[in-house]
């Protein structure tokens, strides 16, 4: 236990404890604002109360714009998983020409599309076939954004399970909807399960494309409401606003646990070298 | 009950690869027969063909009476084990038994009932309940082993069974599968890459090259003629002889081989290994012979060595043939 | 191969629904911004009902906007700081860190990272808000000067250290899954062999998650380029000053409705995202 030894042990330990309070410090927030009786933006010990929980609940749109948020992401998730899953298997297990360059381009031009350079064109399409303002269609473009990237990572699931399995159900004369029922997708469970609640994240957390494309308040999933939610006086609502955020992470919270208990959050491949 | 039949089989990869090459096989009813060659040499994609999951190119393959060169494979009543058993892990190992009857629609009371049936008969009850990955190897085995006759097909296929097992359960093993084979009584081919395994094992060997088969015979007919020089070297736990000589090539097996007054190879004492019982002693001439043990000549003596004559094989030294 | 027996035909209808989506809701609106791109049209006014192509004016005018020349510089200020150093360097130095600690520490840690990855982005914007606004912005009291307006004073350094402590998780989980599989033999060897912790990591550990780093650049760089969230938290203020590429077309587009012009700059934007990309298959192919 040298001097220089215990210098080096102390300075790591204050590293590490300064880069979780950069992690830590804008989520206490989250705990804080939404039980002070005089919510403001910044942090302090909170005076004790459920007022604001009461005005929230009480608020118009708050609790729809919610069950709009799972209509759309519950939508986007389940066609996401489902084609992806699918169309993964059929690439990993039928040889197509140029199979790997073409998931390459897709994935580029999703990372690239989703965000705001096609914003434009999917708005103007969107007008033209009259799904401004519809929750599926909406749902629908935040799938097609999130399924190459969904069939990257499951196709190396699916790579994954060995051939013999399939070939062996295969004898036993089940047909191919049985194999994929009975074997393929149990095994590759832990993958689908990754996209799934992937998928479920990203269309949850989506802001810009039902920003675009969901103009009636009535129809707004919460994180668009969340942005608009003004008080009489034309400021931002501070007392819904905390408590309804809080509403709003809870979701995402309870399924990123229940995935690190289950799963723990590791790339299993996927994100190849 | 059925034999198999194959009759000019080519099994052709898209690459152009011709991994079966115009074969012709007869495998009789209740026969319990090898598939033995190098790695690459076909016997895999031959009994992969037979199964229907790859497609011949050429010629017909029949079971019984029936051609089943155009049906999938759950059309062709075999049951297949894979090289790593393909027990799925997320069914227990009563599931994965009752598989084949599940595929077909049987009812659950049907499937527990064979299950089990067939578990006690392979010394797997008491293990019904748990998954693939609780199993040592050998359960393993004999849980894909069950998985197979639960399917009550025609033919067993089995790739390379003994592979994934170590050394000392891999005798137990083979005894076990030879004791299984006689019971059921029931037409198996099975697909190995050692020899020894396949003689002990076997009824019929089939000894295959670069997609055709080199010799057809009982493992004593394999052992003790081989019908050409490539099969010569394969077979046998030590190497053949193989000493040209004029337009023939003269083969004889080490164990044959013993120290005479006068015989067939004068050389120098080289090198001498230890087989246990026996050792096996190499002459500087490159020939090989085994002594008893305690029997060792010292290194660097010169000894002469002698084989009985019906144990001396005459190749021809251009097609490798055997002459007599 | 066709292990399972699918056939090309029922493969192919396997992958047709997805490729549909794709199609329509991913290709099919890239293709299009290349052609709105070279027409003048508007979200109202004359020019929405009779869109006439202007050939690559837009493209031109875009390159001679300021505005435009400023956002571009701002974009590639934003993707350097926060991703390329930012996020890469503070990702691997965590999942470095990490390996040694205590698994409960370490757990917490990278819980809170990931926490801060997974909340939404409207949610992060107010805490973000919280952090750095005036007067009771948390950041302000504990630095003891509690008039200091970040997002406005300092909109583009505000904008790089939130996307860190954003985007930071993605690169942190590549980074320890990568050094998972660096072989424990060589890094004994280093330590047998006396080396640094620094000389470990250029000479062991960096030969073997080259190409982990270079596919982690490319995705978070095209990832931040294409961000919108530093709309929900300066909206590209003050003046322009952080306006970065995607809040600029957002602008362009939807508040003054030159919908022409802004699916130019998406195409120029496109086209650099493409240009990151194939300096990064070059880098890719150059190491096998």
């Amino acid at each position: 236990m040298s001097p220089l030894w215990m210098v080096r042990r102390i300075g790591f330990y204050v590293l590490v404890a300064v880069v979780m309070a950069f992690f830590a410090v804008p989520m206490l927030w989250l705990a804080s604002a939404p039980f002070d009786s005089r919510p403001g933006l910044g942090l302090r010990w909170p005076d004790w109360t459920l007022d604001n929980v009461t005005a929230t609940f009480d608020h118009p749109y708050a609790l729809t714009s919610l069950v709009n948020s799972l209509v759309l992401c519950v939508i986007a998730t389940v066609v996401t998983t489902v084609l992806a899953a699918l169309a993964a298997y059929a690439l990993s297990r039928v040889r197509i020409p140029g199979r790997d360059l073409l998931l390459y381009l897709l994935l580029l031009l999703s990372s690239v599309v989703t965000g705001t350079a096609a914003m434009v064109p999917i708005f103007v399409m969107m007008l033209q076939l009259g799904l401004i303002n519809s929750q599926f269609g909406t749902a629908l473009v935040i799938a097609g954004g999130m399924l190459p990237a969904a069939i990257f990572i499951l196709k190396d699931f699916m790579d994954a399970v060995p051939r013999s399995y399939e070939e062996s159900a295969r004898v036993f004369g089940a047909s191919p909807r049985q194999v994929l029922a009975h074997v393929v997708l149990p095994v590759a469970r832990p993958g689908v399960a990754t996209i799934f609640v992937w998928a479920f994240v990203n269309a949850w957390g989506n802001f810009l494309l039902p920003f675009l494309l969901l103009r009636d308040v009535g129809a707004q999933p919460a994180a668009v409401l969340l942005r608009t939610l003004y008080d009489e006086g034309g400021s931002a609502n501070l007392t819904v606003i905390p408590v309804f955020s809080l509403l709003y992470s809870i979701p995402v919270v309870v399924l990123y646990l229940f995935v690190n208990r289950r799963y723990g959050f590791r790339f299993h491949g996927g994100i190849k070298s | 009950m059925a034999g198999i039949t194959a009759r000019g089989l080519s099994t052709v990869y898209p690459g152009g690869v011709r991994a079966v090459d115009e074969l012709d096989l007869e495998v009789t009813d209740g026969e319990l027969f090898a598939l033995l060659g190098p790695s690459g040499c076909g016997k895999t994609t031959l009994l992969r063909t037979i199964a229907g999951l790859e497609s011949a190119s050429e010629g017909t393959v029949s079971i019984g009476s029936r051609d089943v060169t155009r049906l999938p494979p759950g059309d062709r009543r075999v049951a297949m084990v894979f090289q790593d058993y393909a027990l799925f892990p997320h069914m227990t190992v009563a599931e994965n038994i009752a598989y084949p009857l599940k595929v077909r629609g049987a009812a659950r009371s049907v499937r527990d009932e064979t299950a089990a049936r067939t578990a006690a008969g392979l010394s797997l009850d008491g293990l019904l309940e748990r998954r693939p990955g609780q199993l040592s190897g050998g359960q393993q085995q004999r849980a894909a082993l069950a998985r197979a006759v639960a399917a009550s097909a025609e033919v067993l296929l089995l790739d390379e069974p003994l592979s994934n097992l170590d050394a000392r359960l891999r005798l137990e093993a083979r005894t076990f599968l030879k004791k299984l084979q006689r019971e059921l009584a029931l037409t198996t081919v099975f697909v190995t890459h050692d020899q020894a395994e396949a003689l002990a094992l076997a009824d019929r060997i089939a000894v295959m090259d670069a997609g055709r088969i080199r010799q057809i015979g009982t493992p004593r007919e394999v052992f003790q003629r081989p019908a050409d020089t490539f099969v010569a070297n394969f077979i046998g736990s030590t190497p053949m002889n193989l000493v040209p000589r004029d337009a023939e090539i003269i083969g004889v097996r080490p164990e044959y081989l013993a120290p005479a007054p006068s015989g067939l190879f004068t050389g120098t004492v080289s090198i001498v290994e230890n087989l246990g019982v026996t050792s096996l002693v190499t002459l500087d001439c490159g020939v090989g012979y085994v002594v008893p043990e305690d029997d060792e000549p010292a290194v660097g003596t010169t000894v002469t060595v002698d084989a009985p004559p019906a144990r001396v094989l005459r190749y021809d030294r251009e097609t490798g043939l055997l002459v007599r | 191969m066709d292990s399972a027996g699918l056939g090309v035909r029922r493969a192919a209808a396997f992958v047709a629904p997805a490729l549909l989506l794709i199609g329509v809701f991913l290709v099919f609106p890239a293709l299009w911004t290349l052609y709105i791109g070279i027409t003048n049209y508007q979200l109202t006014g004359p020019a929405a009902a009779n869109p006439r192509v202007v050939g690559l004016d837009n493209v031109l005018n875009a390159v001679r906007d300021p505005l435009f020349t400023n956002s571009v510089w701002l974009t590639a200020l934003f993707v350097l700081g926060s991703a390329v150093i930012g996020q890469n360097v503070l990702g691997f130095g965590l999942a470095w860190l990490l390996r040694t600690v205590r698994p409960s520490l370490r757990r917490t840690v990278e819980g809170l990272v990931l926490l801060s990855w997974i909340l939404p982005g409207t949610v992060v914007a107010y805490l973000w808000f919280a952090v750095l606004s005036r007067d009771t912005g948390t950041l302000g009291m504990l630095l003891g000067s509690p008039q200091t307006a970040w997002l406005v004073q300092y909109p583009m350094t505000s904008l790089i250290v939130f996307n860190v402590w954003r985007g930071t998780a993605f690169s942190m989980l590549l980074y320890t899954s990568a050094l998972a599989a660096v072989p424990p033999s060589q890094l004994e060897t280093a330590r047998l062999a006396g080396a640094s912790g620094w000389q470990t990591v250029r000479d062991v550990v960096f030969p073997h998650i080259r190409g982990h780093v270079l596919t982690n650049t490319l995705l978070i760089s095209l990832w931040t380029a294409n961000d919108f969230t530093p709309f929900l938290l300066t909206a590209g203020g003050p003046n322009h000053q952080s306006e970065v590429l995607p809040v600029l077309i957002y602008r362009q587009a939807l508040e003054s409705g030159q919908l022409g012009y802004a699916s130019a700059m998406s195409l120029l934007l496109l086209l650099g995202n493409l240009v990151i990309a194939l300096v990064y298959l070059r880098l890719l192919r150059r190491r096998a």
